[in-house]
C-alpha cells in the first residue's frame, strides 16, 4: 500500500508549519507505527503477547519440574504444591508443560509464518514482477493448492511421512499454505509495476533484484506484515488442532495442543479441568492478542480501512 | 453471462484432473505396498506368488496406465477396498458416514445463518449500539477460540455437568425410528453443530455487518428513502438483496473450511461422520479410504467454488471476467 501524501498530511491537521515540515519527513513506516500506538487494544495486546512470550522463554524460572519426565506412580493427579496443575495421564507435570509447551506452540507458529512468508514473497515476487508465463504457472499452482482441503491434505502428508518432527511439521504447513500470501503479494506488485518510479529505477539501470528488494517489497510491506501476523495466529490454532487429534508434534514434547489432547480421555475431561482448561485458555488469549495486533496493524498501514 | 458460465465450467475440468492427479500421486507416495499393505512382504510366501498377483492386479503396469484404470474405477464409484476393515469396499464405508457429515454440515450452516445474518443486519443498522459492540466482541472471541477447545468446554459444561445434551454419537439407543429418531439425531447434533458453526458465525456476522453498512451508504438507498419508502421496504427490497450476494458467494468458498472444521469437530464429539472415518484411516494408514475422502472433499470444494462463481455472475450482471 502506497500511503498517499494527502493522507499523511491529514493525520497531522493542527500543527504549525514548522512542525508540519518536520512531521511529513517521517517515513511511512514511522507514520504507521505512530497510528498503531494510538490503537489501545492493539498496544495492550502487544504488551500482553510479549508477556506471554517472556514467561514461556523464562519457563525454568517459574517451575523446576521437567516437562517431559514421566512418573507412572503419579498419574492424573489433582493440583498439589509440587504439581500446581496436577499431572497428566503419564504423570508429567502439567504446569511445566504449559510453560514449555508455550515455547513450542509459539515457535511453531512463528517459524511456520516465517517459512510461509519466505515462500510467499519469493513466488509472489516472481509472479507479480515478471508476469507472463512465470505468473500463470505460479498462479495455477496456487489455484490447485487452494482447492485442496487444507487440513485433509496436511493430514494425508503427515500420514505418508509417518515420522513428524518440528522442522518437518513447519515445512508441511508452509508448503500447503503459501498460496494466499502469494496471491496478495502478487496483487500488490501488479499495481506497483505500472508506476513511474519503477520505470525510473529501471531507466537508471537498477537490476530486477534491486528493484524488487528496494522498491517492491517496501511498498508491499503493509499487507505483508498484516497477513503474516494473522497467519501466525492461524498456525498456532492449526498446530494445536493437529496435535489435539494426535498428528502434530509428537509426545513427549509438550505443546498446548498435546496437552489438550489429554482431554479426549473422559476421566481427565470430567475430573481434571485444571489439566486441559489452562492450555486452551493459553491458545485462546494468544490468538486473540495476535488478532488484535493484526487488526491494529491493518488500520495503521491502511488508514482507509476502518471496518471492524 | 452464459459465455462466462460455460468458460467457468470448462476451467472446472482441468482443475478436477489436477485434483485426481494429486490424489493419485499422494497414493503412490504412500509407504507400503498396495498388495500387502505393508512395506515388507510376508517371508513365508514365495516371492513368485506375489509377483504373479502383482502382474494380475496390474501393479506392474506403467504409472499412467495405473492412473487411467484407477480413474475409470473412481468414475464408476469404485474406490477399491479398505486395507483395514476386512476388505470392505471403500465406497460402502464412506456411504455409511457421508450422510452424517452432510446432516451435521447443513445443521451447523443453518445455525450460522439464523444467528449471523440477523445480528449482522442489526449491527449495521444500529452501529455502535450495545448489541453491535457485543456482536463485535463475540466475533473476535469466536475467531480466536479453537473449535475443539470450545467443543470440550461445551461437553464439560452442558453435557457432563448439566446433562442437557449428549456428548457423543448420533442416536441415544438402537431401534429408534420415525420422529423419535429424528429428534434424537437433532439432540445429538446440537453441540457439534454449534461448535462447527462457531467460527463461521463470527465470520458471516462481520461480513454481513460490513456489507449492509456498505450498501446503506450507497446512493440508491438514499434515493429510495427520499422517495418515501418505508424503512423495512428499503431493508428488504434494496439493502438485503445486494448485501446478501457476497455472503452467498462466501458460503460457496467456505465449504472447504466447514469440511476441515468437521474433521476436528467430529473427532471431539466422536460423531460417526467422514471426519472420524478419515482420522481413523489416517491413523491406520488405510490409504484407499484416505485417498477417497481427500478426493471427495476436494471435489465438493471445487463444486462449491464453481457454484459460487456461477451464482455471482447470475445475480451481479456487472461482473464480466474477460
Amino acid at each position: 500500500m502506497q500511503p498517499n501524501p494527502q493522507e499523511t498530511l491529514s493525520t497531522q491537521p493542527e500543527l504549525t508549519p514548522g512542525d508540519n515540515q518536520k512531521n511529513t519527513s517521517k517515513s511511512p513506516f514511522q507514520l504507521a507505527f505512530r497510528r498503531f500506538l494510538k490503537n489501545k487494544m492493539a498496544v495492550v495486546s502487544l504488551i500482553f503477547l510479549l508477556l506471554i512470550v517472556v514467561i514461556c522463554i523464562l519457563a525454568p524460572v517459574f517451575t523446576d519440574q521437567d516437562p517431559e519426565l514421566t512418573d507412572l506412580f503419579k498419574i492424573e493427579q489433582g493440583p498439589t504444591d509440587e504439581h500446581i496443575l496436577g499431572t497428566n495421564g503419564t504423570g508429567q507435570d502439567n504446569f511445566s508443560r504449559l510453560l514449555y509447551g508455550g515455547r513450542i506452540s509459539l515457535l511453531v507458529g512463528f517459524s511456520a509464518m516465517f517459512f510461509t512468508l519466505t515462500i510467499g514473497i519469493l513466488l509472489g515476487s516472481l509472479a507479480g514482477y515478471y508476469g507472463g508465463k512465470v505468473d500463470s504457472i505460479i498462479m495455477r499452482a496456487a489455484d490447485i493448492m487452494l482447492m485442496l482441503p487444507f487440513l485433509v491434505l496436511t493430514l494425508t502428508i503427515i500420514a505418508i511421512l509417518e515420522k513428524i518432527t518440528i522442522p518437518i511439521f513447519v515445512t508441511i504447513i508452509a508448503v500447503t499454505s503459501w498460496p494466499n500470501l502469494t496471491r496478495i503479494i502478487r496483487g500488490t506488485y501488479l499495481s506497483l509495476r505500472e508506476q513511474e518510479f519503477v520505470l525510473g529505477a529501471r531507466a537508471i539501470g537498477a537490476s530486477d533484484f534491486r528493484i524488487i528488494l528496494k522498491h517492491f517489497i517496501p511498498n508491499a510491506i503493509g499487507p505483508i506484515i498484516v497477513n503474516a501476523t494473522l497467519m501466525m495466529a492461524t498456525y498456532i490454532i492449526i498446530e494445536s488442532a493437529l496435535s489435539f487429534i494426535g498428528f502434530g508434534i509428537p509426545q513427549p514434547t509438550p505443546t498446548w495442543g498435546n496437552m489438550l489432547s489429554e482431554a479426549m480421555n473422559v476421566r481427565i475431561l470430567r475430573d481434571h479441568p485444571e489439566a486441559w482448561i489452562p492450555p486452551g485458555i493459553a491458545i485462546f488469549v494468544t490468538v486473540l492478542a495476535i488478532n488484535f495486533i493484526g487488526d491494529g496493524l491493518r488500520d495503521a498501514f491502511d488508514p482507509k480501512s476502518k471496518q471492524r | 453471462m452464459y459465455k462466462y458460465i460455460i468458460r467457468r465450467i470448462l476451467v472446472f475440468i482441468p482443475m478436477l484432473f489436477a485434483l485426481t492427479v494429486i490424489v493419485f500421486g499422494l497414493a503412490q507416495a504412500a509407504p507400503g505396498d498396495a498388495l500387502t499393505g505393508q512395506q515388507l512382504a510376508d517371508p513365508r510366501v514365495d516371492p513368485e506368488v506375489y509377483e504373479k498377483q502383482r502382474e494380475a492386479l496390474g501393479l506392474n503396469d506403467p504409472i499412467p496406465v495405473q492412473y487411467a484404470k484407477w480413474i475409470s474405477n473412481v468414475a464408476q464409484g469404485d474406490f477399491g477396498k479398505s486395507l483395514v476393515f476386512n476388505g470392505r469396499s471403500v465406497a460402502d464405508l464412506i456411504e455409511a458416514r457421508f450422510a452424517n457429515t452432510l446432516y451435521l454440515g447443513i445443521f451447523s450452516l443453518f445455525i450460522t445463518i439464523v444467528v449471523a445474518i440477523p445480528i449482522g443486519i442489526y449491527s449495521a443498522r444500529k452501529p455502535y449500539s450495545l448489541l453491535d459492540y457485543a456482536a463485535t466482541g463475540f466475533g473476535f472471541l469466536g475467531l480466536a477460540i479453537p473449535n475443539f477447545f470450545f467443543g470440550l468446554i461445551a461437553i464439560y459444561v452442558l453435557s457432563i455437568n448439566l446433562g442437557w445434551f449428549p456428548a457423543q454419537g448420533t442416536l441415544s439407543g438402537p431401534g429408534m425410528a420415525g420422529f423419535e429418531a429424528f429428534f434424537s439425531r437433532l439432540h445429538h447434533m446440537v453441540l457439534p453443530g454449534i461448535t462447527l458453526g462457531l467460527a463461521g458465525t463470527a465470520t458471516y456476522m462481520r461480513y454481513m455487518r460490513s456489507e449492509v453498512l456498505d450498501v446503506l451508504g450507497s446512493d440508491y438507498i438514499r434515493t429510495a428513502k427520499a422517495k418515501g419508502m418505508s424503512d423495512s421496504n428499503v431493508l428488504y427490497k434494496h439493502t438485503l438483496r445486494n448485501a446478501l450476494i457476497p455472503i452467498i458467494t462466501l458460503m460457496g468458498f467456505e465449504i472447504g473450511v466447514l469440511l476441515s472444521g468437521a474433521v476436528i469437530t467430529e473427532q471431539v464429539f466422536q460423531y460417526p461422520g467422514l471426519g472420524t472415518l478419515f482420522i481413523s484411516s489416517v491413523t491406520n494408514r488405510d490409504f484407499p479410504v484416505v485417498m477417497a475422502i481427500t478426493l471427495i472433499l476436494g471435489i465438493l470444494i471445487l463444486i462449491g467454488n464453481l457454484l459460487a462463481d456461477i451464482f455471482y455472475s447470475i445475480v451481479d450482471p456487472r461482473i464480466r471476467y474477460d
